[in-house]
């Protein structure tokens, strides 16, 4: 990539991920695990449905949604089937396995093994009625919003 | 192979690189070379953890035409993600491509 003079990198961030299901879930990991790859500062905020991610009974059950998604060309009542779901889901793994993008599981412990902090919303945690147990080990905090922000001084804040 | 837009001298030789400075031909690379570019990035030392690394990529790349991604890298180069972001600091990918004389590698993981 050219780089032109006065061209400021990006240095940190800081992404928020609040959605649960595949779709919504893997554009924020990629972006995450993707940062840290070109050496930027990474955290990884988790909140409202966006923490099925790293609850560590739910993680390795995600998936696509089939119903209310438009851009599937999918009839709504098809979509609401028995199993259209997960059929969608076990399609759309074997895509990105292709691709070398890893089971939720894995490129969780991946992106903190590279260094990336990874928090859960506590307000969330607290409707949820959740403990710091009920997350997978690699969730480093449940921490507030105000935490959150500071965490987050400097960096570009990127909400999915 | 990428396109070649400048040349840099290394230990003597005029070696064609591309926008991103890696190498642009496989040939020009040899061990004295790499351990001139891992210097450029901050690595003193070349260890054997770094040569595993190095190999495995220049080993993937002559199959497979693309560098490894990280997630290549983390479950078949005998390295687990944290030692290579330790090796590596900043980028294990994008800089033990660069050392191993290859383009930045393609994929997004």
């Amino acid at each position: 990539m050219h780089q032109s003079e006065g061209y400021e990198p990006v240095k940190k961030v800081s992404i928020i991920i609040s959605k649960g299901s595949l779709e919504g879930v893997y554009p924020g990991l990629i972006m995450a695990n993707g940062a840290r790859m070109e050496g930027i500062e990474a955290n990884l905020f988790f909140t409202f449905f966006g923490m099925e991610a790293i609850i560590d009974k739910k993680m390795d059950h995600i998936k696509v949604a089939t119903v209310g998604n438009p851009a599937m060309h999918m009839p709504t009542l098809l979509g609401s089937l028995p199993g259209m779901s997960a059929f969608a889901t076990h399609m759309m793994s074997k895509e990105m396995e292709k691709l070398d993008i890893p089971p939720v599981r894995e490129f969780i412990q991946m992106i903190h093994d590279a260094g990336c902090n990874l928090y859960a919303c506590k307000a969330s945690v607290d409707m949820f009625h959740l403990h710091k147990e009920d997350f997978c080990k690699e969730v480093d905090d449940v921490i507030s919003v105000g935490q959150f922000y500071e965490v987050s001084a400097g960096a570009n804040i990127i909400f999915t | 192979m990428s396109t070649a837009v400048a040349v840099k001298e290394v230990l003597g030789k005029q070696l064609a690189i591309d926008a991103d400075g890696n190498l642009v031909n496989l040939t020009d690379w040899n061990e004295e070379i790499a351990k001139e570019l891992a210097k450029e990035e901050g690595i003193d030392v070349l260890t054997g953890k770094h040569w595993q690394v190095i190999n495995y990529m220049r080993k993937v790349f002559s199959e497979t035409g693309d560098s490894p991604s990280i997630r290549k890298l983390t479950k078949e180069s005998g390295v687990d993600t944290k030692e290579l972001y330790a090796l590596f600091p900043k980028g294990p990918a994008k800089k033990a491509a660069r050392i191993a004389g290859l383009p930045k590698p393609k994929g997004c993981i």
